[in-house]
């Protein structure tokens, strides 16, 4: 055992990408779910382990292959990734326990195990992307998380055929960012001479001010921004969203987007470093209006929705808007801020969708029109629903609440107009909230139930990992020790000078 | 001086021309040949930062020692563009069997048809 633990940074991304390979093999509907989730457990399990390792022993440098960096692949676990390891792996293991009966009836008996290996490539290449250190490693991993991804969404078609258009959407989307990734890191390749991360951050200050420079970092940006699908770059989202199966929604609103967000932050504090980022070329100017608009806009486009996921989407969207403004408040509290949201959001998400999940289940529809008196025939989903929505708007003991003060403490800190404009912006998306999550209240308690139907819940594999989902929120929303702490520990090592 | 350039150029232009064939045309194929051409032309970028003038590939062999020192293309760039290619396949192959799997679903590939279709859909 003490051969595989100097090896855990590897071992987390790799048992992953192999046992996809197996999965793939694997016939039936039981057996290839549960490899998935052992295998998903096995790296949530070792992700906690690297996070403790990380904050008390400090960063991990793994050289693949015994090859030392800069020539060989470094993988750098770090405060900041490991958090967003246990992010991921969590919330994948979370998902992965409700989906046996759920997937058992949106995707054919025959394809499950094609599914599952999809899935846990879209996972290995979250983990990775997360976990390398290395530039080019990083589009590897991107790509290998966007391509199963495309394939997940597509899965949907069986429910509704407008799932291959959405996939359609997301590839041509995905990979015009990703390409354009790709040219940043050419760029800084060209001008540094070197790969790895931490290299090109050391030699970053000789030749920030040239003109190659300026365009890799506007590429980088935009290349990720579009994957994070901030505003105005999220026209794929929505419908991805709307039309995958729904644990591959709850999922994806858990843990793809969050990996962008972390690769924004990765380059604009690491690499570019915060000085460059935010004094000589001023990418507040730009993120800054960007996110304000995304989460005003896009929570008031989540009002008129008539899908449920759909509609969540768009909050999804909104939420988004309020992380990068916490990046490009460009101080240790917003960048606290960012990560926290980060945290919270994931599991406020995905315990919303997996509750809708439930309904899909049952109604076989997610159309606001079709679930009216839902509140009545599946009163405990509807109830946790309700919960997870509390939590998206930011009521106190929820961990929206938590964020969303850590935001508007960050923003007080600008002072002057700004901050004041800001905090109101934050507070009015807020209010836009409640209006959304209103409307699905009242359409589940406020209106009977169509003649002829039933009380039917979800099956209880399905309800017991979403109530975990929802009460986990509540407990992260009173003992903020694991949220706030490690999101703390990852912004004073990224600002405390590495 | 603006033709020792040429291969940069070269790289912008095609990399415009596969940019604005995405999004200018309406049938789905054309759009997956205009991504194809936006990531070649990236791969174009990579070989040309790699290529040194006057080098040779980088093999060292015997007969040369004591020759004058040869000089070598850089093949770092060479290598991490051919992993690029594979992906740029992968991109392609799934874009294109999204593609046939449209046209069973809905019966055409043009774009505003499909979303004719697909607003129909949602009444």
């Amino acid at each position: 055992m003490v051969f595989l633990s100097t090896h855990l940074p590897i071992l987390t991304v790799v048992i992953p990408l192999l046992s996809a390979a197996v999965c793939a093999l694997l016939k039936g509907k039981n057996l290839p779910w549960a490899l998935t989730t052992i295998i998903s457990a096995i790296s949530f399990l070792m992700s906690i382990q690297l996070l403790l390792e990380v904050n008390v022993s400090g960063p991990i440098s793994y050289e693949l292959g015994s090859w030392a960096p800069p020539w060989g692949i470094e993988y750098l676990v770090d405060p900041l990734n490991a958090f967003l390891l246990l992010i991921i792996s969590g919330i994948s293991t979370g998902v992965l326990l409700y989906a046996r009966d759920s997937i058992a009836s949106e995707v054919p008996e025959k394809q499950q195990g094609l599914f599952y290996a999809a899935y846990l490539l879209a996972l290995t290449g979250m983990l990775g992307i997360c976990i390398t250190g290395d530039a080019f490693n990083i589009f590897v991993f991107l790509e290998i998380m966007s391509l199963s991804s495309y394939v997940l969404i597509a899965a949907g078609a069986p429910q509704d055929k407008r799932a291959l258009t959405a996939a359609y959407q997301y590839l041509i989307i995905g990979t015009v960012g990703a390409t354009f990734f790709l040219i940043g890191v050419g760029l800084l390749y060209v001008m540094t001479g070197t790969l790895n991360l931490a290299d090109i951050a050391s030699r970053f200050s000789e030749i920030e001010d040239t003109r190659p420079i300026r365009a890799a970092v506007g590429f980088l940006v935009v290349g990720i921004v579009i994957k994070l699908a901030l505003f105005p770059f999220h026209v794929w989202l929505p419908n991805g969203y709307t039309y995958a199966p729904s644990v591959v929604t709850a999922f994806f609103a858990g843990t793809a987007t969050k990996v962008s967000v972390y690769l924004l932050i990765r380059f604009i504090y690491t690499v570019f470093g915060g000085d460059y980022s935010f004094g000589i070329i001023d990418l507040a100017d730009i993120l800054l209006p960007l996110a304000v608009i995304g989460f005003l806009s896009m929570s008031a486009v989540a009002i008129f929705q008539k899908n449920i996921k759909r509609l969540l989407a768009y909050s999804s969207v909104a939420q988004l808007g309020y992380m990068v403004l916490g990046i490009s408040l460009a101080s240790e509290s917003g960048l606290t801020a960012s990560l926290v949201h980060v945290f919270n959001h994931a599991i406020v998400k995905t315990g919303l969708f997996l509750s809708v999940g439930c309904m899909f289940y049952a109604v076989g529809s997610v159309y606001l029109k079709d679930l009216e008196g839902i509140g009545q025939r599946m009163p405990i989903t509807t109830f946790g629903f309700v919960l997870g929505g509390l939590g998206l708007i930011g009521v106190p003991l929820t961990p929206g609440f938590i964020s969303k003060w850590y935001l508007i403490l960050a923003a007080l800190e600008k002072g002057s107009y700004l901050g004041y404009a800001l905090v109101t912006a934050v507070l009015v998306s807020s209010l836009l909230a409640v209006i959304y999550i209103w409307r699905v209240v009242e359409v589940a308690y406020f209106r009977s139930p169509p003649e002829g139907t039933e009380k039917a819940e979800a099956p209880l594999s399905m309800l017991v990992p979403c109530w975990i989902f929802i009460l986990g929120s509540f407990y992260f929303g009173i003992d903020t020790t694991i949220n706030v702490g490690f999101a703390e520990a990852a912004t004073s090592f990224l600002l405390g000078g590495s | 001086m603006y033709f020792s350039y040429f291969n940069y150029w070269i790289c912008i232009i095609l990399l415009m021309i596969g940019l604005y064939t995405v999004m200018s045309r309406s049938n789905l194929v054309k759009k997956l040949i205009g991504l194809s051409l936006f990531q070649i032309s990236v791969f174009l970028f990579y070989i040309s930062m790699g290529k040194i003038s006057g080098g040779t590939a980088p093999i060292v062999v015997e007969a040369l020692e004591g020759a004058p020192e040869p000089v070598y293309s850089n093949p770092l760039p060479h290598v991490l563009i051919l992993t690029a290619i594979v992906v740029g396949v992968a991109t392609t192959a799934l874009g294109l069997s999204l593609v046939v799997r449209i046209k069973e679903a809905f019966g055409t590939i043009d774009e505003d048809e499909i979303l004719e279709l697909e607003s129909e859909e949602d009444k």
